[in-house]
């Protein structure tokens, strides 16, 4: 599979986020205010991922006019999410013409055992993972792109920060085993052996490693990658804050600029207030948004 | 030893990189490095800018004040610009209209064959060499002006354009095993 055609298209457009920000909007003006502020993408929604968690309900698919006016209004590519097992809302998106569809745990789950045959999509998938596992299963699945899941909407990142630090010490691990080992390792990460040894053998994923749930500073977006993130997506952190136009610029200069204190200090001045953010230990356990998916 | 700078503001650098150094051999050997401020371009025998966002990476190219710079190397140094990268090097760009480095003579459309649906691998004729061409989002180059050679074409449109020392593909060849834009870059270091 990952040779084939469009494997390698979906690939290759996920190719071209890294190094950028993916920025959650919900209208017309935040979307023109993230491409001016240098975004490499847009992930159009309804309600960003704290408000989804403040305000309750079943969180679905954004409306079409919603991710119509968007598309409309900016050059670069729009993202969308549909609920983690809607194919329905995934064809959908992809009749519409959105660039990269997220099956993403913000949404409320539409199946509780099934995430959705990707690979029988043209348009390239973005799937949230915390472990090796759950992105091996994912790419198995058709995933063009992981991101971590961390906490959406929590401001907070140490999820994130544990997310992308256990899947790249599970793929350290898998390079200094032997052939039988990785039958075992297969077993127990619940992944094709195919792509367990994929792994093994290069050392990374098949497909571009990007960080996403609870980036809310320059700081944050430059950890991440320091740790081996490749691209960050910004959901709440942006426009939650106090001065979402500075603050995005920010973040968009400490993701080129990641490895560069001096850079990041710059990115860092005058930011006015970030989003508030939660104590992700507070967060009672059914309203966690990562357990969501396997 | 020459050493080849990728842009790496933002987009797929990491590609590029790894296509130099498959393209590196002993009659042209070359050595690829990230690039990202003025004193790291100035270390370099040529430039690569990457594909990815055109618009993203000219704001940091602005933000940052690298586009002197990079004028400046340019107008002794090659580069090359691949997808974004030919837009950014490009006189002239629509849908929408947004500035460049204007270091060729080509007027570039941006998204011009459409989203995601519209991308594709095809087959193309170089110097009468049949390559694999990646197109992804791919702009098309609407005007190539009389100090421009187009190396190869796509259904009529040049997808391979070299002026001087400088060259665009609207393609992505470093998304490919085996690229001779690559090879091409390095014979002319």
């Amino acid at each position: 599979m990952y040779l084939s055609e469009e494997f390698r298209l979906n690939v290759g457009l996920a190719e071209m986020l890294k190094g950028g920000v993916i920025m959650d909007v919900t209208n017309v003006e935040q979307a023109l205010i993230a491409e001016k502020s240098g975004a490499c993408a847009v992930m159009a929604l309804e309600r960003v991922p704290s408000d989804i968690r403040k305000e309750g309900g079943v969180a679905r698919m954004a409306s079409i006019k919603i991710m119509r006016d968007i598309m409309a209004s900016v050059s670069i590519p729009v993202m969308a999410k549909a609920r983690i097992g809607h194919f329905t809302e995934a064809r959908i998106l992809e009749a519409l013409g959105a660039d990269y569809v997220d099956e993403s745990e913000v949404l409320t789950p539409a199946d509780d055992e099934h995430h959705i045959d990707k690979k029988t999509f043209k348009v390239p998938f973005v799937c949230g993972a915390r472990n090796l596992g759950e992105a091996l299963r994912r790419i198995a699945e058709g995933a063009a792109m992981i991101r971590t899941k961390g906490e959406a909407g929590s401001g907070n990142i140490v999820e994130a920060v544990r997310h992308i630090r256990t899947i790249v010490k599970e793929m350290k691990q898998l390079t200094v085993l032997g052939k039988e080992e990785l039958v075992h390792e297969s077993k127990k990460l619940g992944a094709p052996l195919e792509l367990v040894e994929w792994v093994a053998a290069n050392g990374k994923l098949p497909v571009p490693n990007f960080s996403a749930g609870g980036i809310a500073t320059p700081a944050d977006a430059a950890l991440v990658m320091q740790l081996g993130a490749e691209a960050v997506f910004v959901g709440s952190g942006i426009f939650k804050s106090e001065d979402p136009e500075k603050r995005a610029r920010a973040i968009v200069k400490a993701a080129t600029y990641f490895r560069d204190p001096v850079k990041l200090l710059e990115a860092s001045e005058e930011l006015g207030e970030p989003m508030r953010g939660l104590d992700v230990t507070k967060i009672p356990e059914n309203e966690l948004l990562q357990t969501r998916g396997w | 030893m020459k050493t080849v700078g990728i842009l790496a503001l933002q987009g797929d650098f990491e590609a590029h990189r790894n296509a130099i150094e498959r393209a590196s051999d002993a009659a042209h050997p070359a050595q690829a490095i990230e690039v990202r401020t003025a004193a790291d371009i100035a270390r370099c025998d040529g430039l690569i800018i990457p594909g990815g966002e055109s618009t993203t990476m000219w704001k940091l190219l602005e933000m940052e004040q690298l586009v002197e710079p990079i004028r400046a190397f340019a107008a002794q140094k090659p580069v090359y610009g691949s997808c974004a990268g030919a837009i950014l090097l490009a006189s002239e760009v629509t849908h929408p209209v947004q500035a460049a480095l204007g270091l060729m003579d080509i007027a570039v459309e941006r998204n011009a064959y459409g989203r995601r649906i519209d991308s594709q691998i095809a087959t193309i004729q170089a110097d009468g060499h049949d390559m694999e061409a990646v197109f992804i989002r791919a702009p098309i180059i609407r005007r190539a002006g009389p100090k421009t050679r187009v190396i190869a074409s796509f259904a009529g449109d040049p997808v391979w354009v070299e002026q001087g020392r400088h060259m665009v593909t609207t393609f992505h060849p470093e998304l490919s095993p085996n690229s001779p834009v690559h090879r091409r870059l390095l014979e002319k270091l």
